[in-house]
């Protein structure tokens, strides 16, 4: 039991501090170091900009997503050095969130199921940061339920013309390209009958419209398709595979989202550190402490569950379903810490932005916390996960299981 | 890194919870829990036999030298085995203070003759209601004597000798606190057993007249020596606190999947299924922070008593939760005396108390967290 480096691990190490040391945007670490979970701002730059130069810089001198072959742009690199870059990389690594949906999920499902000459193309810009991808998935009718969607692909020739409607597309607007999943057979089973495709979302036909979001913010989007052609040759997995190509997908989403999640604990604790209560210090006030104490032990929980996951990599071992419990964690927890943080603030709790205290930092996180929850699979689907593949629980009764798509019923009663 | 037990550990446990599934079956657990003995008296010798009880304790002393790791991973089976012997009083309390601030005779007459089985040691620190505290040990030392009440005491009923806590001094300070040792058959003690929330484990009142007892450390040292042994025992206990939920866990995914109701496993119904990922959940994270503590108390790092603290605290909680929800799992069956889902209930709940309850552990956490970022 111990945290010590190898010596390969150290001299990996020693080398990414120095490359960083030299080379990271430090004019933005301070605005970096004080975003959390709500906010990313920098002062006076827009971050896509900023994020996609400190990605082509990593890139160039092959520091770009770490753990891809070299031949797809990236460095070759075992799964611990990926993580012993991140620890180093520290406030900057924010700046790959922009890219986190590309990296952490389009990348790897093209890799399992792209052509060889698609993958020497797409994945090194892609690794770049210099071409940017969304995941084209979930639905109005198809979310939890992922196959319910109903985007229709039907074949023209050599090309797919695609029709339908997807929501929620976080980045589609400042997207070039996109992962797609259609249905391409509504007469079978809904899990039988889907295919995945990649596409360039400049392609005619796609029209990307920005949802305005609970928070405010307008990161996600519709994107609706009228009759855009596909290739054939940029499908992903055999036709009425695509169940099976998305699960990859989904994998990757999930340790991808979970190795990134903020819990909102530090900025608590160093707001109520300081914080002055009507009567004294609020870090002297029992109830505040209890409260804190709680926190904090659920936030070393998670920090100290994803050692353990990191010391299983090393030994060569694949990250389990076990790694939802990050997501699942963080996500409410870190909407009761903004709760918190705004009651003890009072009445002036309510005011936001510029004008609140701390420029607004727990308020941005309480508007922005709901989507934690539903992102990447909401906390029901979590447990469901934990419950059936690491309990070994029975699944849910699936009443469409065996039923041809085209003959479930759509709505309630 | 590799924050994890080694495959030596491993080993050790796998030996572990195969022996205690041996012997420390739940119907040996009812023996005790039904009042026919006041411990496990074979398991406690076979415990012995097997290096258990001595695992941490040097070999100059009788022990296996092996260290606190090992220590943690047997911690974990007597947990999930809710085994019926004063292993915390003795092994954790006791043996810890001597291994901190005993004499060299103190260990060699009491560090061997535990690890043998032949002493069973215990912590006399409460004196009724209240957290552990320098202002709530009222019990009073002059001249190498005696005289006051303790309660409850863990195992008091069947120890041999108590680590007491006592005051020496007036000055309002943590040096008013020393400790003693205290050879509890020697006389000068009178001990009652106390009805408790976990018959596996005894309680007793100890009232101590005019009785000679010997000093263990410094005079005015004992607060800052029983804050070590606290925190160490804060991480054992730990263990044993994920031992248990895990096994409360099981209990209840292994009956979720066994009964049938409405035609279906009740496994199946959500409402279940989410109660036991939550129940997962809570003992990862415990499990997590016991494994912090654990470093830290092998390596004695100076974040051991922010680790403690949080290891204590998640463990706490974790059991407390396992055992409660899986006797709702269990339903009617879980409430009776028949299933052994009150066992892990009972201890859960008398462990949230032991060493201090779990309010007084979120107040030192944050306490610690603070020294440490002021540092
Ligand atoms: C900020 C944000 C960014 C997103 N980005 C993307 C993106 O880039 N690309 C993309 O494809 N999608 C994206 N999504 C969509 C996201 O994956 C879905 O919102 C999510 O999977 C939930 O689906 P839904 O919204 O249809 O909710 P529904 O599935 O309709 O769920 C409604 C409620 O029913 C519950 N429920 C549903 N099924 C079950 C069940 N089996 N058991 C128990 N409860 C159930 C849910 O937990 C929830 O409480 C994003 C969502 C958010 C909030």
């Amino acid at each position: 039991m111990n945290f010590d480096d190898t010596p390969q691990e150290a001299e990996f190490r020693a080398i990414a501090r120095a490359w960083i040391g030299a080379n990271a945007p430090k004019q933005y670490e301070e605005d970096l170091r004080k975003s959390s979970l709500g906010r990313t701002a920098l002062k006076n730059a827009d971050i896509l900009d900023v994020a996609k130069a400190w990605q082509k810089k990593k890139a160039d001198a092959g520091w770009a997503c770490l753990h891809w072959p070299k031949e797809y742009g990236g460095r070759g690199s075992s799964p611990i050095e990926r993580v012993i870059w991140q620890q180093e990389e520290g406030p900057f690594g924010q700046l790959s969130r922009m890219f986190i949906i590309g990296h952490g999920m389009c990348g790897p499902t093209m890799m399992a199921f792209a052509r060889e000459e698609h993958k020497r193309t797409y994945l090194p810009p892609l690794a770049s940061g210099e071409k940017v991808w969304c995941q084209l998935f979930s639905e109005p009718a198809g979310g939890s339920d992922l196959a319910g969607l109903r985007t229709r692909a039907e074949k023209d020739g050599d090309d797919w013309v695609i029709n339908g409607q997807k929501i929620w597309t976080s980045g589609a607007h400042y997207s070039d390209y996109g992962i797609l999943l259609t249905r391409t057979d509504p007469t079978v089973p809904k899990h039988k009958g889907l295919t995945m495709f990649f596409l360039d979302m400049k392609s005619p036909g796609v029209e990307v419209r920005p949802i305005k979001q609970a928070s405010g913010a307008s990161d996600f989007n519709e994107v609706y398709f009228t009759n855009v052609r596909i290739p054939d040759h940029q499908r992903l997995g055999e036709v009425g595979d695509g169940w099976n190509v998305s699960l990859t997908t989904l994998m990757n989403e999930r340790s991808a989202i979970g190795a990134a999640v903020s819990t909102g604990f530090p900025e608590l604790f160093e707001y109520c550190s300081s914080l002055m209560l009507d009567d004294g210090p609020a870090i002297e006030d029992r109830a505040v402490r209890s409260k804190l104490a709680n926190w904090a032990v659920k936030a070393s929980g998670l920090k100290y569950t994803s050692m353990r996951a990191i010391s299983a990599l090393s030994r060569g071992e694949r990250p389990g379903p076990e790694n939802s419990i990050g997501k699942l964690v963080a996500g409410s927890m870190i909407q009761d810490v903004a709760t918190y943080a705004l009651d003890l603030q009072g009445a002036a709790g309510v005011v936001s932005g510029e004008d609140a205290e701390l420029a607004g930092r727990f308020q941005a996180m309480l508007l922005r916390a709901p989507g934690t929850r539903v992102e990447g699979g909401t906390d029901e689907i979590m447990r469901n996960i934990i419950a059936e593949r690491v309990l070994g629980l029975p699944g849910d009764i699936r009443v469409d299981k065996d039923v041809p798509f085209n003959k479930i019923p759509t709505k309630g009663r | 890194m590799n924050f994890d037990f080694s495959d030596d550990q491993k080993q050790l446990r796998d030996q572990a919870r195969k022996f205690l599934a041996e012997k420390c079956s739940p119907k040996a657990v009812r023996v005790v829990l039904d009042g026919k003995a006041p411990y496990d008296k074979e398991l406690w010798k076979g415990l012995a036999e097997m290096g258990f009880l001595g695992v941490a304790i040097p070999e100059d002393f009788g022990g296996a030298g092996a260290g606190h790791l090992e220590l943690c991973v047997i911690a974990e089976e007597m947990g999930r085995a809710n085994a019926p012997v004063p292993f915390s009083s003795t092994v954790y309390l006791a043996a810890e203070a001597l291994l901190i601030a005993g004499s060299a005779a103190q260990k060699k007459k009491w560090l061997p003759a535990i690890a043998s089985g032949d002493a069973i040691g215990t912590l006399a620190l409460f004196e009724g209601k209240g957290n552990p505290a320098p202002k709530n040990v009222k019990l009073a030392a002059a001249n190498g004597v005696l005289n006051g009440v303790k309660k409850p005491v863990a195992d008091g009923t069947i120890a041999d000798f108590a680590v007491v806590a006592a005051r020496t001094g007036s000055s309002g300070r943590d040096s008013d606190i020393s400790l003693f040792l205290v050879d509890l058959k020697a006389g000068g003690v009178e001990v009652k057993s106390l009805t408790n929330l976990d018959p596996t484990r005894g309680q007793a009142e100890i009232i101590f007249k005019d009785c000679k007892a010997e000093p263990l450390g410094a005079a005015g040292e004992g607060w800052s020596i029983l804050t070590q042994v606290l925190d160490r025992a804060a991480v054992l206990c730990a263990f044993e606190q994920v031992g248990g939920s895990d096994r409360a866990l099981e209990m209840g995914r292994d009956y979720a999947l066994d009964r049938i109701a409405f035609g279906r496993q009740i496994g199946s119904f959500q409402a279940v299924k989410h109660m036991l990922a939550d129940m997962y959940v809570s003992a990862t994270l415990a499990r997590s922070n016991s494994y912090y503590g654990a470093w830290a108390l092998s390596t004695n790092a100076a974040e051991l008593p922010e680790a403690a603290a949080a290891a204590r605290i998640s463990a706490t909680q974790a059991f407390q939760h396992c055992a409660k929800n899986n006797i709702q799992v269990h339903g009617g069956m879980g409430f009776t005396w028949e299933f052994d889902c009150h066992m892990y209930y009972r201890r859960a709940n008398a462990m949230a108390l032991g060493l201090g309850s779990l309010s007084y552990w979120e107040d030192q956490l944050i306490d610690r967290m603070r020294k440490k970022n002021a540092a």
